[in-house]
């Protein structure tokens, strides 16, 4: 260990009964401070739960534990010594074992080859393949994170590459195990499958601690929580002497109508009509040409929204990017307010009236190193060209507005979208998709990995977007969200819709069984 | 955010920011190859001040060593912009060196076709058309084969580069030289004015009126990618092509468009060697000015600004070579050269990090 480790005698009978103490962290990029005064006190073999909404200085604080980065001021102990400003290397000797929000596993490997990757057991100077595959498959069933060894990463589903990410760091010897947003993208199963894992290596004896927004998990799950805000820490507190609402009240410094989990009446009857969104038949075939989204027929009216659910993978990202232009689809039809868009480019749906909220803004809802300005006239620079030339200051101007009545931060329309927080970037690629003129809106995961303040305005816009006559498509992995929005809603197996039902007869069960594909059931 | 009404702050931090990217890099290579010259130098057992102080009376001392210096600089700008407008779309043009001088070929065939005495006015647009036409020609192929076949373009524009200048070694050998040389004759229009005809201090040096037209031509990059929503596009593209083609944008047509515009700027440079310095076309004279190209791309950071200082730079270690050859040889020069490329590419993201961490501790 390096860092201060002489002073580490002195200290370790003082604070010898936590395994993580963060004291007075202090971290400032530019004129932002990422943490300010912020503390963190985990117990050795607790779930430790770490909230806060997005930007309040979660991330920073984990990678400042894991040696990412270097602490401007503060302390840091862990088991007792000093180690304020370790490195990656030492932290990793030390036990800690960090599962990122965004996968960190190669595509082209497989699941045993991403484990073993940087300490490869060889036999005679090559891979010894055989062993790798045999001593994950021990892990994997000691653990009962199962995944097969031998398949390529790219060929895993979401919640598979997860559950690679931690028997990764597991592999590694982990005995602290921090989990940024583990459950963003897994389906309810998949979770409940997590949290058995989660549970049984802390009986285990190993320290976890999870970073989340979903305060059903927090209070599920945890033994104690810290809360942040702003960049400091605000509250410590036992699980069992909280409620979820006490929790929300200290993230975001106000009361939160905590939306998801209850529903929202369904407006009047909607009038049948020729108009919104109209798939018939519709076929994509994936990159082996098996049959992604097979067949699928449905109507979302206008003033309604049709919720999919769904285990991640079963051809909801296909139908939603075939629907969008982005991915070809083999046969079968889409149809805009009576106009058949199926053979037509991106551009021309967007003028048919189609918005779209992609699942994945890192990768298509936003250009990362464009200013916010830019990024909110994606798709639309037409309107603010004149002649080819754009119109500087009516892209500001639209900025600043959009930035006002969205409540981006921080409020500048030169900054980057890549210096923004999760939550802010969605706000960004919300603003710019909901302000423009549509008829027919595909909201795909619209608030993934976005803290509570935020998921409870997106909520409200989508409500209001309906309200305005919009046919609106929603997917989303969280089913209380499905449930809450939605006035129908359908579930995708295997590229098929395996039922669709009124919002008012589904709920988290019944949608489970079609999920995993127990329950087969007619389409209403 | 702790900071409540930050505005202002967030501005100046983001433009310090971004003229940090542009400048920086430039001015870290500059001092590493300063370094590393000064040592290269005194192995040869001369002063690094004299040479130094014989380099710049050799280059920015003197009109002519200037005039020679302006000329250089304004193939390089031309090669340069040309590299940069392919990579702000995410693509390397490495057939500059071929694009170059295919556009010189198509000048001098349309000086050679005009009658003589055409005036320049009309003569001139119709020789930078026919170099920028051929250069885009050229450009256009890798940009076909890439958006048609997937083929990558650094293979196909390095592959083109040999078919090209073959060909046209061809052409001049076999049908159109000047006997005992390896040269057309010289253009009946379009003849460029030299400085030296406007200032007689220039005299002698090849630097002409071919400086103008790649500074406006770098002023119409500069407006197309920064102003335009073409510019809007191509950026994007090159930035992240998921998110262009999400934005309805057609990744293929701005991979075409960029290519060929590409190859049009880099073929328009071959006007400055035709029209303003020999008046013929000679095979080889672009040896080399299209691959330095994409390094005064680095240097300058894709930035049409940039491209300009960067042409200027290596324009001057070029001339300054001859200057101090009396001292120390002039590969020298070429070292140079490579030490500011791998500065540049090295010092990028280092160099960054180092200042924002500066930054950060006297915020604290």
């Amino acid at each position: 260990m390096t860092g201060g480790s002489s002073q580490a005698p002195t200290q370790a009978r003082a604070t010898s009964s936590f395994a993580i103490r963060m004291e007075g962290i202090e971290k400032y990029f530019g004129p932002i401070a990422a943490n300010h005064d912020a503390s963190l006190e985990v117990a050795p073999g607790e779930i430790h739960a770490l909230v806060g909404e997005n930007g309040a200085g979660k991330s920073t604080l984990m990678r400042i534990l894991g040696g990412l980065m270097k602490p401007d001021a503060g302390r840091v102990e862990v088991d007792g010594k000093d180690v304020t400003g370790w490195s990656t290397n030492d932290a990793i000797a030390a036990g800690i074992g960090v599962v990122h929000q965004h996968f960190m596993l190669v595509p082209t490997l497989t699941v045993a080859e991403n484990l073993v990757l940087g300490s490869e057991p060889t036999k005679n100077g090559v891979l010894d393949y055989a062993q790798a595959a045999s001593s994950v498959q021990s892990l994997s069933a000691e653990t009962g994170l199962k995944v097969d060894p031998t398949r390529k990463v790219a060929d895993l589903s979401v919640g598979e590459a997860q559950r690679v990410e931690i028997l990764k760091v597991l592999f590694r010897g982990a005995k602290i195990l921090v989990l940024d947003e583990p459950t963003a993208v897994l389906s309810p199963p998949e979770v409940r499958e997590l949290w058995t894992v989660l549970r049984r290596l802390r009986d285990k004896g190993d320290t976890i601690v999870l970073i989340t927004h979903r305060l059903d998990e927090v209070v599920d799950l945890s033994d104690t929580i810290t809360v942040m805000r702003a960049g400091g820490t605000v509250a410590r507190i036992k699980t069992s002497e909280t409620t979820p609402a006490e929790i929300a009240r200290a993230m975001v410094g106000r009361e939160v109508a905590l939306s998801a989990g209850t529903r929202v009446a369904s407006s009047a009857p909607q009038p049948r009509s020729n108009r919104g969104l109209e798939v018939r038949d519709l076929t994509i075939k994936g990159s082996r040409g098996n049959r992604v989204v097979d067949g699928v027929s449905f109507v979302v009216h206008p003033g309604e929204i049709l919720g999919i659910a769904g285990v991640e993978g079963n051809g909801q990202t296909e139908l939603i990017e075939g629907l969008a232009g982005l991915r070809d689809v083999s046969s079968g039809q889409i149809i805009i307010d009576a106009v058949d868009l199926t053979s037509r480019s991106v551009d021309a749906r967007h003028d048919e009236g189609l918005s779209h909220i992609p699942e994945d803004r890192h990768r298509r809802g936003l250009i990362l190193e464009y200013s916010i300005a830019d990024n909110l006239i994606l798709g639309v620079d037409k309107k603010f060209a004149r002649n080819y030339v754009i119109d500087q200051r009516a892209v500001l101007d639209n900025a600043g507005g959009q930035i006002a009545s969205f409540d981006i931060r921080p409020p500048d329309a030169t900054l980057n979208a890549r210096a923004l927080s999760g939550g802010n970037q969605q706000k960004v690629v919300i603003a710019r998709e909901m302000s423009r003129a549509f008829s027919v809106l595909l909201a795909s995961q619209p608030t993934r990995g976005v803290d509570v303040g935020a998921i409870e305005f997106i909520h409200q816009r989508l409500l209001e977007a309906r309200a305005a006559g919009k046919a609106i498509l929603l997917v989303s992995a969280e089913l209380s969200e499905v449930l809450a929005l939605s006035d129908r809603v359908a579930v995708m197996y295997r590229g098929k819709f395996s039922v669709v039902m009124p919002a008012s007869e589904a709920s988290e069960e019944v949608l489970g069984e079609y999920m995993i594909g127990t329950k087969k059931g007619a389409t209403a | 955010m702790a900071v409540e009404k930050p505005t202002a702050r967030f501005a100046t931090a983001a433009w310090r920011e971004r003229a940090e990217e542009a400048l920086l890099p430039p001015f870290v290579a500059l001092l590493v190859a300063l370094i590393c010259g000064d040592l290269l130098i005194l192995s040869y057992g001369q002063s690094p001040l004299a040479v130094y102080r014989m380099l710049l009376e050799g280059t920015w001392g003197n009109a002519y060593g200037f005039g020679q210096v302006l000329y250089k600089a304004t193939t390089l700008t031309f090669t340069g912009l040309a590299v940069s407008f392919g990579l702000r779309a995410g693509l390397f043009n490495i057939g500059g060196e071929s694009q170059l001088a295919a556009g010189g070929f198509a000048a001098a065939l349309t000086g050679l076709a005009l009658p003589a005495g055409t005036p320049l006015i009309l003569a001139l647009p119709l020789c930078i058309v026919a170099a920028g036409a051929a250069g885009g020609v050229v450009g256009a192929v890798p940009a076909v084969l890439k958006t048609r076949f997937g083929a990558h373009e650094v293979i196909v524009t390095i592959m083109l580069n040999f078919v090209v200048l073959a060909f046209l070694n061809w052409i001049i050998a076999a049908k159109l030289h000047v006997p005992e040389t390896l040269h057309t004759p010289e253009i009946r229009a379009g003849a460029l004015p030299r400085l030296a005809d406007m200032f007689p201090t220039f005299h002698g040096s090849a630097a002409n009126l071919a400086l103008i037209v790649v500074l406006v031509v770098a002023g119409a990059v500069w407006f197309y990618l920064f102003r335009t929503s073409g510019g809007y596009a191509l950026r994007a593209v090159g930035l992240q092509p998921d998110a262009a083609e999400y934005g309805g944008i057609s990744v293929g047509r701005v991979w075409l468009k960029a290519l060929t515009v590409s190859g049009v700027i880099a073929g328009m440079g071959g006007i400055n060697y035709v029209l303003g310095y020999k008046h013929y076309y000679e095979d080889g004279f672009a040896s080399g000015a299209g691959f330095l190209g994409i390094a005064v791309a680095l240097v300058g950071r894709n930035n049409p600004l940039g491209v300009i200082i960067a042409a200027f730079f290596f324009a001057t270690l070029s001339q300054g070579g001859l200057a101090i050859h009396a001292f120390v040889p002039k590969q020298m020069m070429d070292v140079l050269q490579g030490v500011v490329i791998l500065a540049v590419a090295v010092s990028v993201p280092e160099v960054r990090r180092v200042l924002r961490g500066s930054r950060r501790r006297s915020n604290a």
